[in-house]
């Protein structure tokens, strides 16, 4: 059934000083739209509760990209069509354009935004994975100041985020120090394109002779949120890579997660595609340290 | 809850509409504007059926509510043509048979608009990014990929 907008109000804040105030005089009331490619689909089918809309797309304030000597800030209502072209982003975070190619088409690509398919707080979108391995941080902003917290301290639980009702995701910053650092980013999907995730990783490391001293690993889809894999990075660090450490690590991640069986997916499926991409990067970690 | 005054260019012309502001850019312009060679395929970003241009991006016109396209530009299928001169991409399609139902074909020529006017000589792997939010359950994708290259040949000059 298709929704009936007369039902729906939806306000247009000329900046974001009037959006958080808005937030603030009636927190909850309020249900912030970006870009639209999340709650238009539920409005299209009849399916958003929501019936008191807040749109964020005109918002300049959230719109930039600005690079410092360390740091990278990305306003939470960049589209991923400009993370993939901003040079910036190619140069030092390689794996968020990679991660914004996969999201949708390039029509959704042009109207999805970061923060958009951060708040979302679906397990399965294919940005998160990589901000954890790049050790992203957050800046959310209400009327009353702003405060940053690390990425990896956003999802509570399924759905469930630290992000207040009176609250914005302003921007993402992400430090400037994973030049040369390996990377890697994979997806396993119905179709390549524009599907959604039945398992999706990203990890970044660093090798020292063959032992690991750096290893951050993102994933997606296995759990009731992204996850870092911890424990797994844990099991490796100092370590060379061998067929043990790795069967080992393998082992590691089969404890960290707890995937569901969905309309895209089975609990077996995941857990074997989970093990064969962490199998994968390591194994292109390994050879990154012969080739390099 | 009340209308609300809009006004936007579609195709060159500008419009005013009273509208509820999450009515959908969709409905709006087949429904008030009679521009009905958007399509509605699946209603939620999938399938690219009703792919339109705004500010000369492509957007799924199924997921903006009318509201945000305040003070912006559309260009529908209807204004890819130069009058009676079609677009070098209107002009490979019916070359190369890129279309046989034709429910999916506003979307793709509006598609492969904007992708050539991104990259003005693709390479296939381009032609088929630009074009994968876009299905067609006709005709295999060959002939389309085919007539993104023809069109790219004819050149976007109008």
């Amino acid at each position: 059934m298709r929704s009936n907008p007369a039902e729906y109000e939806f306000v247009s804040p000329s900046n974001l000083a009037g959006a958080l105030d808005l937030l603030h005089r009636e927190p909850g009331a309020w249900q912030p739209v970006a870009g639209g490619t999340e709650i238009m689909v539920q409005y299209s089918a009849g399916r958003l509760g929501a019936r008191r809309l807040l749109n964020l797309w005109n918002l300049r304030e959230l719109k930039e990209i600005v690079e410092s000597n360390d740091s990278l800030r990305i306003g939470g209502g960049c589209t991923f069509t400009q993370l993939r072209e901003r040079s910036a982003v190619q140069n030092h975070f390689p794996l968020l354009v990679t991660a914004a190619a996969w999201t949708g088409g390039i029509a959704n690509q042009n109207r999805a935004t970061i923060a958009g398919n951060i708040v979302n707080a679906s397990p399965a979108a294919d940005s998160p994975p990589v901000l954890l391995a790049y050790e992203a941080e957050l800046e959310l902003i209400s009327a009353t100041g702003t405060r940053r917290i690390p990425y990896s301290d956003f999802h509570l639980s399924y759905k469930k985020t630290v992000l207040q009702p009176n609250e914005l995701l302003l921007a993402i910053h992400l430090p400037k120090r994973f030049a040369g650092w390996f990377s890697y980013a994979q997806k396993t999907g119905a179709r390549n394109a524009q599907a959604i995730s039945k398992v999706c990783i990203a990890g970044v490391g660093k090798l020292r002779g063959n032992r690991v001293k750096a290893l951050n690993i993102g994933i997606g889809a296995v759990a009731p949120t992204p996850l870092r894999l911890r424990k797994t990075e844990q099991i490796l660090l100092g370590s060379p890579l061998t067929q043990k450490t790795m069967s080992e690590a393998v082992q590691a991640l089969e404890s960290e997660i707890s995937p569901i069986e969905d309309i895209r997916s089975s609990v077996a499926y995941r857990r074997q595609v989970a093990a064969n991409l962490l199998e994968d990067l390591l194994s292109s970690f390994s050879a990154s340290e012969q080739a390099g | 809850m009340s209308r609300d005054s809009f006004s936007l260019r579609i195709n060159g012309e500008y419009r005013k509409l009273e509208a509820y502001p999450m009515e959908r850019l969709l409905d709006v312009l087949r429904e008030r504007f009679g521009l009905t060679g958007t399509k509605e395929g699946c209603g939620e970003g999938e399938c690219g059926a009703c792919s339109v241009l705004i500010n000369g991006e492509l957007v799924n016109s199924c997921l903006v509510p009318i509201a945000q396209a305040n003070g912006t530009e559309i260009v529908t299928i209807e204004g890819v043509a130069d009058g009676e001169e079609l677009h070098p991409a209107q002009k490979a399609f019916l070359q190369c048979g890129g279309a046989q139902c034709g429910m999916c074909t506003p979307g793709m020529i509006v598609a492969t608009v904007h992708l050539l006017e991104k990259h003005p000589k693709p390479t296939i792997e381009q032609i088929r990014e630009g074009l994968n939010g876009n299905l067609c359950r006709c005709t295999g994708y060959m002939r389309i990929f085919e007539a993104v290259e023809k069109a790219a040949s004819l050149g976007t000059s109008r």
